[in-house]
């Protein structure tokens, strides 16, 4: 029987930045323990020397040619942004560096 | 004139009986007199509608060569990006969003054209198999207004199903196309990964992601599936080879010689009663026609349901990263003084929906260190035996076929609270995303037991798309012929709200 | 307590490690056909697939990837016979998909080396830089912070996005550890940066301009005892962006950890900021616990797999490596060891050539670069290349005094001008009036008045003491304000006093 305590999934839940309720955090913990089960069949059978598929078709080398084309307007750019300034997306104090 | 096939309508429209805009008003009408008992639709924009269809009746009074499809009405799944038109992917978190571009689907269509009557509703990002986890409430299915239509294109399969719409684009991930086509008797069609376009269709899991057509008859979903499918420079993942001959397919219909395997895992424990017997009606429907059915083994099915709820809440929850509250979309929790990242955290908290969320956490434990290689490598692993249990049943059958869904529509509200009951509707039809092949639903009668719809599904190997639609129009021409019409218009009338 | 480098390096031993970012020269973004131009307006080269807008998706540019094997190439790298794209998955306004684009277990080159060479006392000294891995990736959008204090983004109300710059391809070079440097660890660093940087502009791949942020060197650092087979905790130092900050960076570095391990502290693996006015690095914000960055394969790119063929004929047109380079230029212009390695140091070798390729004489152009240029840059305290002199202008200078219009004397008057930013060097001739006498007459003038003042000394010169001419043609010159030619001033001179002129 797996599980993942409240603690784990918070740990989660910053990491996927979504600021979950105290009630949503113990519910989705409660869930998981039976998803987690379903899931982890996948361990089930000896996968050893069994490569992983991680496209569907076997495609390979698709390019484009170095080529500018027309960008947006910067209207249309902006189109949906929640606020704007100077032709720029105006965001709430940014904390922390780039990487 | 509503309950004819787009291909009647097709020919209407180039005999002169009708015209596009008078097409268009009368779907139009027949949105406005049942959509609000089926919901199907999240936006109608009439208005662009009829003037698209005055487009085209122009150019067809002035000798233009037009296309099979040009003038025929289509409602949207709201996945797709269609320029200055709303377009949600069923989340409040892109409320009101209107893309400045086109996807390469509504592209397309626009060129062939086809009327886009407007958007349809959808489990969020297309998380679901019920239409219930859309955050604009749910769509009900037309056979019995208190059941689903399965999902995630519920809105599109219910239209379509309601005569809202004669076609329907949908997508299709876990089987969000076959399962709504099955639920609502309609035929749905998941192409092989690679044969339409991704671009501006908006990602669930993108190594299983397709696009597809709904229609009333096989025909009619042949001409669509035509339409949309093409190599595309914009989606590297996209196949550059010509597309099938679906539609000369779906006109022949012989399935004489035709080896088709049955796949012992997708059957009996959990599939209804009803639905077996009707699926082994139209096997031997298909033997009489002269097909030769055999048996085939795909051992490692077993845990396709356990693959794919780790490889697409992996690939969600990196897709859906992008929706941060910084340049499109609902902005929540900027209070004074709020960071950057404390609006992130309140808008995704806010704008993504209970099954969206358990999905990113979902993926995002499944890819964190640690856990990465005994879940998703595990889960990409098992792919790889999906994939040769189905080349080793081609090479023991042309098409292989299963029962499209275990269980006919179920009531709304259902399942909505236990996630694994849920998964399960998709167990027949994830297989085939999960190798990148195509598959088709189409209606096989009604189960007795509840006089709801069951669907016969036919796959077939990548980029033998025609094979779908070759086996589908013989076993659909004896059935309607037994029936003495198509099982659609068995349906209940939903009768006038006006 | 402060300690010297002296100190640092009787204890510990460096070790290094570097990770230059690169931004290609495509005409195109890596994944979108959005242009790459420097400095356009804000958002005016975005698109559904770099603003990440819903459903885009990612189409690679080949250039990059035909760009990408040649730096591989060059730096004597394997090219994986298939690679594939990873997503790096962390949250930053400045990236809009919200993860990179990158490459991870897959790298298209890896395994490679570069070899650098150091002056140091006991002459040049060659070092082996290992190369890890070369891998694509793109660059991010760029935040403006306003409000608060100057821009910067402590105590800014809110942020302004502009994502021109965001898609921009990048390659990501990463070295293996480098050990063994000892006290020359920053020269070592810096030398190999600058050699990369020959490297990629030899191949025409990048702009290679640090300031510009085109080049970007990170670097570790961390000490260990000497004899010690541990390696020490390491600290990384972001965009050190120029030649003379590598080496700088390092050597901080090197006493701060010193420092620390000498009081019994302990150094914090974390992010550090190089300041280029007090050459010192401040802290980055330390993350509380490592970033999870949940790499998996791309599943909208599909693998990358060149043709072994493809790989060979990129390979035949590899230009001449910077280091044979160096040796033929050494050869051809006749350079001394020393004055070699003082133009390499001086990162003037570029400038040396473009300026011999307009006709200089190489030992004039390399005269003019190393000594007079150099000197004025060193009191200005920066590079030789960020003067506003240009190797066209040299050439004109060394012209002017091969055609005897200038004298050695006032081409430095006209350097200085042109540096002071006067105009091309015949621009400073004409404003300043500078010119060299040519007339005889005027300059027997003051070679009698000369000989008349100074008639001790001119009499030596007359019985046949020739070395005596210096101090009268000194004062000639000091006559006519150094415009005269002096080689002239000799003639006439030795002339007038009755003896031969050569
Ligand atoms: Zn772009």
């Amino acid at each position: 029987m797996s599980s993942l305590s409240r603690d784990e999934v918070a740990k989660l839940a910053a990491l996927a930045r979504i600021e979950m309720s105290e009630a949503e955090l113990v519910s989705l913990s409660s869930q998981f323990g039976s998803i987690l089960d379903a899931v982890a069949r996948v361990q089930e059978l000896n996968l050893d020397g069994v490569k992983a598929t991680s496209h569907p078709q076997p495609l390979e080398n698709i390019f484009r040619e170095d080529v500018v084309l027309p960008s947006l307007t910067p209207d249309q750019a902006l189109s949906g942004a929640p606020a704007q300034e100077d032709q720029r997306f105006r965001v709430p104090q940014i904390l922390g560096e780039a990487e | 004139m509503i309950k004819n096939t787009a291909a009647q309508m097709s020919s209407a429209l180039e005999k002169g009986e009708t015209t596009s805009v008078e097409l268009t008003k009368i779907h139009l009408d027949r949105i406005a007199d049942v959509d609000q008992k089926v919901k199907a639709f999240l936006h109608v924009d009439g208005e662009s509608a009829l003037k698209q269809a005055a487009a085209v009746d122009a150019d067809r009074a002035s000798g233009k060569k037009l296309g099979p499809l040009a003038g025929i009405p289509l409602a949207l799944k709201d996945v797709l990006a269609q320029e200055g038109v709303p377009t949600t992917a069923g989340s409040k978190i892109l409320q009101g969003w209107k893309p400045p571009y086109d996807s390469t689907v509504v592209a397309k269509l626009k060129a062939a054209g086809v009327v886009i009557l407007g958007k349809t509703n959808m489990d969020e990002f297309a998380m679901g198999s019920s239409t219930e986890n859309s955050g604009y409430g749910p769509t009900f299915n037309p056979w019995d207004l208190t059941r689903t239509p399965g999902g995630s294109s519920g809105g599109s399969a219910a239209a379509v199903s309601a005569f809202e719409a004669p076609l329907a684009i949908g997508s299709d991930t876990g089987g969000s196309i076959r399962q709504p086509a099955a639920l609502t008797g309609i035929v749905g069609v998941r192409p092989t990964y690679g044969a339409v376009s991704r671009y501006g269709l908006i990602a669930y899991s993108s190594s299983l992601d397709q696009a597809g057509p709904f229609g009333r008859t096989v025909l009619d979903t042949a001409m669509l599936h035509a339409v949309i499918a093409g190599h595309d420079p914009k989606d590297a993942t996209s196949i550059n080879a010509p597309v099938p001959a679906v539609v000369a397919a779906a006109k022949s219909g012989d399935v004489k010689g035709l080896k088709i395997g049955v796949i012992k895992q997708l059957q009996g424990d959990g599939y209804q009663t009803g639905v077996q017997a009707r699926f082994s009606e139209s096997l031997d429907i298909l033997a009489s026609l002269g097909a030769q059915i055999v048996q085939v083994d795909c051992p490692s099915f077993e845990y396709a349901l356990a693959a794919y709820y780790l490889i697409a809440p992996s690939e969600c929850s990196s897709n859906l990263a992008r929706f941060d509250a910084m340049r499109y979309g609902l902005r929540t929790g900027e209070v004074d003084g709020a960071s950057a990242e404390t609006v992130m955290n309140a808008t995704r908290e806010a704008g993504f929906g209970r099954e969206v969320k358990r999905r990113i956490i979902l993926g995002t434990y499944a890819l964190s260190s640690g856990y990465y290689d005994a879940y998703y490598g595990s889960a990409q692993k098992i792919r790889t035996l999906i994939i040769e249990d189905y080349k080793k049943a081609f090479t023991q059958a042309d098409v292989l076929v299963s029962p499209t869904s275990p269980i006919t529509a179920f009531k709304i509200g259902e399942k909505s609270e236990d996630p694994i009951a849920m998964y399960l509707a998709d167990v027949a039809t994830i297989p085939v995303n999960l190798a990148g092949i195509c598959g088709m639903s189409l209606p096989a009668g009604l189960a007795d037991e509840d006089n709801l719809p069951v669907g016969f599904q036919i796959m077939a190997p990548a980029m033998q798309d025609q094979r779908l639609y070759q086996v589908g129009a013989a076993l659909e021409a004896a059935l309607v012929s037994k029936w003495g019409g198509h099982l659609i218009s068995k349906a209940p009338a939903l009768g006038g709200a006006r | 307590m402060a300690l010297s480098y002296d100190d640092v390096i009787a204890k510990y031993e460096p070790v290094l490690g570097l990770e230059v970012h690169v931004e290609l020269n495509t005409e195109s973004k890596m994944f979108c056909s959005c242009s790459t131009t420097f400095g356009g307006e804000p958002n005016t080269q975005t698109c559904p697939v770099c603003l990440a807008l819903p459903g885009a998706l990612p189409v690679v540019n080949a250039q990059a990837i035909e760009s990408t094997i040649k730096i591989g190439l060059a730096l004597n790298c394997q090219i994986a016979p298939r690679s594939r794209f990873a997503r790096k998955n962390y949250f930053y306004p400045d990236m809009p998909k919200n993860f990179q684009i990158s490459q991870y277990d897959e790298p298209i080159c890896f395994d490679g080396y570069v070899d650098v060479e150091i002056d140091t006392e006991e002459g040049p000294k060659q070092f082996r830089i290992e190369i890890e891995r070369v891998h694509m990736e793109e660059d991010t959008g760029k935040s403006l912070h306003v409000g608060g204090a100057t821009g910067r983004i402590h105590g800014a109300e809110y942020s302004l996005l502009d994502y021109n710059r965001a898609g921009i391809p990048l390659v990501e070079i990463v070295t293996k550890i480098v050990p063994g440097t000892g006290k020359y660890a920053p020269e070592v660093a810096k030398a190999y940066v600058a050699e990369l940087r020959d490297i990629l502009r030899g191949l025409k791949v990048s702009d290679v301009k640090m300031e510009q942020g085109s080049l970007r060197c990170d670097a570790n650092v961390s000490l260990r005892l000497i004899g010690s087979a541990v390696l020490g905790t390491r600290s990384e130092t972001k965009n050190v962006n120029s030649l003379r900050s590598v080496e700088r960076a390092i050597r901080g570095e090197m006493i701060r950890h010193a420092e620390l391990l000498n009081e019994g502290k302990k150094v914090k693996q974390e992010t550090r900021h190089f300041q280029e006015d007090t050459g010192l690095t401040r802290s980055g914000r330390s993350k509380e616990q490592a970033e999870d960055y949940r790499y998996f394969p791309e599943p909208d790119l599909v693998p990358v797999a060149p043709a072994p063929a493809w790989i060979e004929e990129l390979r035949a047109q590899q230009p001449e490596r910077p280091s044979l380079r160096r040796k033929r230029l050494k050869e051809q212009w006749a350079v001394p060891d020393k004055e070699m390695a003082a133009m390499i140091n001086a990162d003037a070798l570029d400038i040396v050539e473009e300026t011999v390729l307009l006709g200089a004489d190489p030992t004039k152009a390399r005269t003019w670069w190393l000594g007079e240029i150099s000197r004025i840059a060193n009191e200005k305290e920066i590079a030789l290349t960020d003067l506003t002199i240009s190797p066209k202008d040299v050439a004109e200078i060394v012209a002017l005094v091969a055609a005897g219009e200038l004298t050695d004397k006032l081409a430095r008057q006209v350097v200085e001008g042109v540096i002071a930013g006067e105009g091309t060097p015949s621009e400073v001739v004409a404003k300043r009036g500078i010119k060299v006498v040519n007339d005889d007459g005027a300059l027997m003038a003051a070679i009698e008045k000369v000989c008349a003042e100074q008639s001790e000394t001119a009499d030596k010169v007359r019985n046949g003491l020739i070395p005596a001419a210096g101090a009268l043609i000194g004062a000639v010159m000091k006559e006519t304000k150094g415009q005269a030619d002096a080689a002239r001033v000799r003639e006439l001179l030795l002339g007038h006093l009755g003896q031969p002129s050569n």
